[in-house]
């Protein structure tokens, strides 16, 4: 069967809506568009009922109690509702927050505008590997620690953090602990409970659901975590988050976690894992001077970063233009900067400039996986048959050696 | 990122990819950038003794404006005198491939490897011209 181009392997940016998802929504556009504010006739019970039977699902998929959700417009928002909330509700009990130095941009510069509040961070590095050592939040926690927040899975390397460790580092020691789960959900079990979680957010599009729809897990019990509201109004989910509740983004969202809690238990992880594997034995087995970005062992199953060394990530992109994928390096960012996670992790920036991300998700197949394999092969060869770099290499240079002329 | 079509044609259909040997005497090599900055230009000249350029190649490491860039002055140079590749400025290039703004150092870059290219043959020529004077 012939392979159809281009090939979508980027699903760490977002996911494709499965059709169930899309199905379980339509009647909430046209027919069942009720306000779930309403409380006195049908349309608005038929929207309350659908997201109460959404917010079960969402629920089931972490292992909380539907009273725990609250549905918010995306990961980010719930990431600022988390650390603005919980940091002003308790700031009277003290300004000192912990994260790590790869955290998404929606935590790192939720920081930064808390410090000029007037709050403390302290950055936690990563080691080699894109680790967090859990002892670290041990040893970074002081009297007037109010919030600790580390990813679950990170964006760009899929490297699994050790979150029960450090849950149970905070619990010990009175800290709220929040993870941004969002790229684990759906890829590894999640349970709020057994990984000693206060605050987590997720996000639908991630898991085949639609965007502009996210939630943010708030413990109720043992203990329970009080937020300050961002918006304030209607007093919907709980009063945490004002604003009439899209209900046919939240039924989207619903489905979506039951369908990623389905995959956790039908052998599609594994598929996927099985895809990523043969995707990184190909390259291997094609090229040299590939390699590998962050932990093998503690990483998402469907995640894989290589930088293929001596030809610059934008350059790769362009000339693999069937594979959707994205790439660390300075080129395709605004910034002109390379992937801060690729450096907090100390890997070269010469290095950072030539990786690429994979994320392969349900709709990969064996065959486009084979033509990704294919292609990288060829189109890895022809820019080092035109990088000075390479060049210079094989004829023994020692790149580290040379007087480079930084321009 | 949108790229103009001829961008697109010299990244895909690169002109005059290659090296020479940069030991001799009539070819002037230019390598600018560094690999910490995500570009390297490698940009060589075979030059005659009338100060035409015969032929040019180059070898690149670097963004998909950097390798188009380094395609087009290889084309620009190829049959020119010396003097009219000196005179080509790095927004010839930019115009010509319509580079977008975060682009532009890319024909910097390009201009650079191109002059250094010429000193390079240059520095040569006037190294060995002491000896033909004492003949």
């Amino acid at each position: 069967m012939a392979v159809k181009l281009p090939i979508y392997l980027d699903n760490h940016a977002t996911t494709p809506c499965d059709p169930q998802v899309v199905e379980a929504m339509m009647p909430y556009f046209t027919q069942l568009f009720g306000n779930a504010g309403s409380r006195n006739h049908s349309f608005g019970w038929a929207a309350q009922e659908a997201i109460e039977h959404a917010r079960q699902q969402v629920a089931t998929l972490i292992g909380a109690d539907p009273k725990e959700i609250i549905f918010t417009s995306g990961a980010t928002e719930s990431d600022n509702l988390a650390m603005l909330g919980a940091a002003h509700f308790y700031q009277d009990k003290g300004k000192h927050i912990i994260t790590t130095v790869i955290e998404h941009k929606a935590i790192l510069d939720c920081a930064h505008h808390l410090e000029k509040e007037g709050y403390t961070f302290t950055y936690l590095p990563v080691d080699k590997e894109g680790l967090l050592d859990p002892e670290l939040v041990r040893a970074a926690i002081r009297e007037d620690t109010i919030l600790c927040t580390v990813m679950w899975a990170n964006n760009e390397i899929g490297v699994v953090q050790n979150i029960k460790a450090i849950g149970a580092i905070c619990r010990e020691n009175g800290v709220i602990f929040h993870t941004d789960a969002v790229q684990g959900l759906g890829k590894l079990p999640f349970n709020v409970n057994d990984m000693n979680v206060d605050l987590a957010s997720i996000s639908a599009h991630k898991i085949y659901g639609p965007k502009g729809i996210g939630a943010l897990y708030v413990r109720r019990a043992r203990p329970r975590i009080r937020l300050e509201p961002m918006l304030y109004g209607g007093g919907q989910e709980r009063g945490l988050r004002s604003g009439t509740q899209p209900v046919q983004q939240i039924v989207g969202m619903g489905k979506a976690a039951e369908l990623a809690h389905l995959a956790l238990t039908n052998g599609e992880v594994e598929r996927v894992r099985a895809l990523r594997d043969r995707l990184w034995n190909g390259i291997k087995s094609k090229l040299d001077e590939v390699y590998l970005n962050g932990s093998w062992e503690h990483r998402l199953p469907n995640n894989l970063n290589v930088s293929f060394a001596y030809c610059e990530g934008e350059a790769i992109m362009m000339a693999i233009k069937d594979l959707a994928v994205s790439s660390g390096s300075a080129c395709t960012s605004s910034s002109l900067e390379p992937s801060y996670v690729l450096r907090a992790m100390g890997v070269d920036v010469e290095l950072a400039h030539t990786s690429i991300r994979f994320g392969i998700g349900r709709f990969n197949t064996e065959e486009e996986i084979d033509y990704a394999i294919e292609l990288l092969g060829n189109k890895i060869s022809w820019l080092r048959e035109m990088s000075p770099l390479y060049e210079m290499v094989k004829e023994g240079v020692d790149l580290k050696s040379v007087s480079w002329v930084a321009h | 990122m949108a790229y103009s079509d001829k961008l697109l044609d010299h990244y895909e259909n690169p002109r005059n990819v290659g090296s020479m040997d940069k030991n001799a005497q009539d070819v002037g090599t230019g390598v600018v950038g560094a690999p910490a900055c995500g570009d390297v230009m490698k940009l060589q000249l075979k030059i005659s003794d009338e100060g035409i350029i015969e032929d040019a190649r180059f070898k690149t490491f670097g963004c998909g404006s950097a390798i188009a860039s380094s395609s087009l002055v290889t084309e620009m140079v190829k049959g020119k005198s010396i003097d009219y590749a000196m005179g080509i400025q790095n927004s010839h290039i930019a115009e010509e491939l319509k580079l977008p703004p975060v682009k532009i150092h890319c024909s910097v870059l390009a201009e650079d490897a191109l002059k250094a290219a010429i000193n390079d043959y240059l520095k040569k020529k006037n190294a060995a011209a002491p000896a033909e004077l004492s003949e």
